[in-house]
């Protein structure tokens, strides 16, 4: 599954994505129907308008055993909401079987190496809230007591010559939040402005990760005030041929 | 009536560099301090899961449990009234003031009176209300209100104080050093409590089995409103009763915990009965609670302890100031609990939120808030609180979105691709995103063409 | 209908399904000398702990307040210039300058010292007072507020207050100053009751016997 906005901006990460799993030898469809999983619509209250794209989505998609998308706020939105198409098995399917390209990667085919990759820089690695919170990908700063681990980072450590550098406030939003990016465009570009300050305190230059929309966001911050970061998604770095 | 602007009201601040930067700061601290809290405690999420269990369990018996209150604090020697709404309160404490020809009020922090706007009834009728809480008092000479429910003027620098105690008290304006400042305020208050004809507090919790309103500061002004005088009142919401001393402790060593990260407050204080030859009076205030105790999505909004962690993990909260939400509660626990008390005020409230989900995690009694923002905002579009624009814009990118197409051929128009995009489509303000940011470039081609032009429509391109 | 009725009414109408009340388990702790965890904890909200004073409790006050002129003393173990029933009305302590007091329990988790009416008479004395010296028998000391909570006087008193530092405020700029509105010191004598004393403890104006 393609977003829609990775489809029309960074059709590049698309092209990764469906490179990097063909190189570990899945069997890859795309549905050439497919437009987008329901996410802004039903974010924004509006679930009767979002209904008719998740069903479409739920026609593309309900006849495979993973699903799976570049996206951790997609596979979110597919797993834990979607609630605006009827409940038939199918939509039960859908929600039960897709993947966020990390969890696939870690949990389904358990990768242990990328020979191909290299990516000899040091790199900021920003988790969305959504894989973090809606996901479980990495543990979240709040509960401290719980063991540490990171499907994300786990993944670009196997990376040979990228290292990671730790940053303040780890896993604070970087305000993209969708529509919220439009509404409350001022906090939003301060949070990603503060973002930005916080991965470049590190002095990486790379900032990776499993959304484009964060990194949309941080980007379009980034070049109106600093022109010297590189955006990367996790499947770019994954699949060799980035850096 | 026009809804609460709650992005116009930031702007203000957010484009105050030094306020800005202060408060996110301050607060940001708060919640590091809360993780370090919260890592001491081995048994921390197992306490977070029995509070909320607790809650859960007496707002599901609150009738039974209110009565035991009610009959425990009567045979102890309180006085029990009840009050529908915040004019109801308002009466009620009015009437015993007035019954004892008390001229004066002392009051330590209490939510619930800013909610029933007690101080201005009051002060019509010819009552001085004195609060005792520093921070609330600082708010109360600005006329302003609290900014935080916790630390009412923290969106005050310690400047900004200095300069409002000079105008207030003739105090030395340059001296912006809280040292001195709370000494002026204890100067200039602690005659007010002494002389005070009466005094109230608030209730942190109400515990059923002993009668007891308790009260949770630092500076142990509740002790001092709530024993100087020979009248005490204490105003309690019902959603604040928990069943016993058992209980008590889980939310004793979660709350100050989760508020400022120290493992209690200098002053936890208990008031089950009065002193000898004194008068308590109890009034337990309903003011839309049990309307929201009927509503099957967002009761759990009520077993709220105001410990003020989500507003100080919320990252909107810490870049708007706290005034801007135009509410007595703000933040994300605001998000979710304003618009029950007027729904077409605060239709914009959950709006303001990235749904980020660090509130849910740092609630200590387990409110899915960013959940609960989520499903308010069905609401708003349910009861008619989209604008007319923004109901378009959605039916729109509903349609586009749908028609697999018609979303090609919009996407593949070039240039404007991004006014396609449903994020942007909401309001088509392309210039709201390019203010502070650029807008993405769009590519030679999407990947849908890519797709097409090097695998084919099928998925394959001759490759087995 | 009255305003009771209409808000029982209401919540009966129209409240969750009912859920059982969870029970609250025994945390068992490690070790660790509950004195030194008291002393600790006390430590971190700025009040103190001290062993009993070698010289005696009066010769520490004396030394400890030298310009304090009226002591309001609640235990046998100090004469101070008045104690709590000698006060007109609960305002009056406003002038007292050290308040010491013995209180029958601990809490090593946060460092809380417990006193209601029947261990202060007159409830101000402890907050009004500019110090509060407050004596606690180690043995009085337990590990955690779940513990704390089992003792009598939460349910016998009318008024009770865990006490677990000076009197502070951070409103300001979240800098957090000492005192606010009550006591500006505290101090746990770490004492036995009753504390023996190496001499008889007996008020300067007092006559020496011949």
């Amino acid at each position: 599954m393609i977003p829609c906005y990775i489809d029309m901006f960074y059709p590049e990460v698309g092209v990764a994505t469906l490179e990097l799993l063909e190189k570990l030898g899945v069997e890859v469809d795309y549905p050439f129907d497919q437009t987008c999983c329901g996410q802004p619509m039903a974010n924004s209250g509006a679930h009767k308008e979002a209904k008719a794209t998740e069903e479409l989505f739920i026609r593309n998609f309900a006849r495979y055993d993973h699903i799976v998308a570049p996206s951790g706020s997609c596979v979110h939105h597919l797993r834990n909401k979607f609630t605006a198409a009827g409940d038939t098995p199918e939509r039960g399917h859908v929600s039960a079987h897709v993947h966020d390209l990390p969890e696939f990667l870690c949990d389904v085919l358990q990768v242990e190496e990328f020979p191909w990759a290299e990516f000899p820089h040091q790199v900021t690695l920003h988790v969305s809230c959504s894989a973090l919170r809606g996901l479980y990908e990495q543990a979240m700063s709040e509960r401290p007591n719980d063991p540490w681990f990171s499907k994300p980072r786990s993944l670009l450590e196997k990376v040979k010559g990228l290292t990671l550098a730790d940053f303040d406030r780890p896993d604070e939003c970087c305000g993209f939040g969708g529509t919220f990016a439009v509404t409350d465009e001022a906090v939003s570009a301060a949070m990603g402005n503060d973002k930005l300050e916080r991965l470049g305190a590190t002095g990486a230059r790379y900032v990776v990760s499993g959304d484009m929309s964060c990194l949309m966001h941080l980007q379009g911050c980034a070049h109106r005030d600093r022109d010297d970061f590189h955006f990367l998604h996790l499947a770019q770095v994954l699949n060799g041929g980035a850096g | 009536m026009k809804p609460v602007d709650q992005v116009r009201n930031s702007l203000g601040f957010l484009e105050d560099p030094t306020h800005e930067h202060a408060f996110d700061t301050l607060i940001w601290g708060l919640r590091e301090r809360r993780d370090a809290a919260a890592r001491e405690v081995p048994e921390w999420e197992d306490l977070r899961t029995l509070a909320s269990r607790i809650k859960e369990h007496t707002l599901s018996h609150l009738a039974d449990y209110l009565e035991q209150f009610e009959q425990r604090a009567t045979a102890n020697g309180a006085r029990v009234h009840w009050a529908r709404d915040a004019h109801e309160h308002n009466q009620i404490v009015y009437d015993i003031l007035a019954a004892h020809g008390a001229k004066t009020l002392v009051k330590s922090k209490s939510m619930l009176t800013e909610e029933c706007e007690m101080r201005p009834f009051m002060e019509r009728r010819g009552i001085t209300v004195t609060e005792t809480d520093l921070g609330e008092r600082i708010q109360q000479l600005d006329h302003q209100p609290p900014s935080h429910i916790v630390g009412p003027a923290f969106q005050k620098t310690t400047k900004d104080i200095a300069e409002e105690f000079h105008r207030v008290y003739g105090s030395d304006p340059d001296r912006a050093d809280a040292v001195y400042l709370a000494h002026v305020m204890r100067e200039h208050t602690r005659p007010l409590i002494l002389a005070a004809d009466a005094g109230m507090t608030g209730a942190n919790f109400a515990v059923a089995e002993t009668g007891a309103v308790v009260t949770v500061t630092n500076e142990g002004n509740a002790d001092l409103s709530g024993n100087v005088p020979t009248l005490r009142i204490c105003s309690v919401g019902i959603e604040k009763v928990i069943p016993g001393l058992a209980e008590l402790a889980v939310f004793v060593r979660l709350l100050t915990r989760s508020a400022t990260g120290e493992r209690i407050t200098q002053y936890t204080s208990h008031f089950a009965g009065p002193r000898v030859g004194a008068e308590m009076h109890v009034v337990l205030v309903d003011n839309g609670r049990t309307g929201r105790l009927a509503d099957d999505r967002f009761w759990p909004s009520l077993k709220c302890i105001r410990c003020a962690a989500c507003m100080n993990t919320c990252p909107v909260y810490r870049r708007s100031g706290g005034l801007s939400y135009g509410a007595t509660y703000m933040g994300p626990i605001g998000l979710i609990t304003m618009p029950s008390a007027d729904v077409r005020r605060y239709r914009e409230l959950p709006f303001s939120s990235t749904i980020n989900g660090s509130c849910s995690n740092v609630c200590p009694v387990q409110i899915d808030i960013h959940e609960q923002i989520y499903a308010w905002r069905e609401v708003m579009d349910d009861t008619g609180g989209f604008s007319a624009t923004k109901k378009a814009a959605m039916k729109l990118a509903g349609a586009l979105l749908s028609h697999p197409g018609a979303f090609r051929a919009a996407a593949e128009a070039g240039g404007t691709a991004l006014r396609v995009l449903p994020h942007f489509a909401v309001y088509n303000r392309l210039n709201a995103w390019g203010r502070h940011r650029d807008v993405p470039e769009a590519p030679k081609e999407t990947f849908h063409q890519w797709y097409a032009r090097n695998r084919g429509k099928d998925g394959h391109d001759g490759r087995s | 209908m009255d305003a009771r009725e209409d808000i029982l009414t209401a919540i009966r109408d129209h409240g969750p399904a009912p859920r059982e009340l969870p029970r609250v388990p025994d945390f068992h702790r490690d070790g660790g000398d509950l004195a030194d965890l008291f002393t600790a904890a006390l430590a971190r909200l700025d009040g103190q702990a001290i062993p009993p004073p070698a010289a005696g409790l009066r010769q520490w006050l004396a030394a400890t307040f030298p310009d304090a002129t009226r002591i309001c003393s609640a235990v046998p173990e100090v004469t101070g210039t008045i104690t709590p029933d000698q006060f007109p009305d609960w305002a009056a302590p406003a002038d007292v300058d050290v308040t010491v007091v013995r209180t029958p329990l601990g809490v090593a988790e946060t460092g809380s010292i417990l006193l209601t009416e029947k261990e202060l008479g007159v409830n101000t004395i402890a907050v009004l007072a500019q110090h509060l010296v407050v004596l606690l028998d180690p043995a009085d000391i337990v590990a955690d507020v779940h513990l704390a909570y089992r003792h009598p006087s939460f349910r016998q008193a009318a008024y009770a207050v865990l006490l677990s530092g000076p009197s502070g405020s951070a409103d300001i700029g979240g800098v957090t100053v000492h005192p606010a509105q009550g006591v500006t010191t505290l101090t746990a004598v770490l004492a036995p009751a009753p504390l023996q004393a190496p001499a008889p403890d007996r008020h300067p104006d007092e006559r020496s016997t011949p």
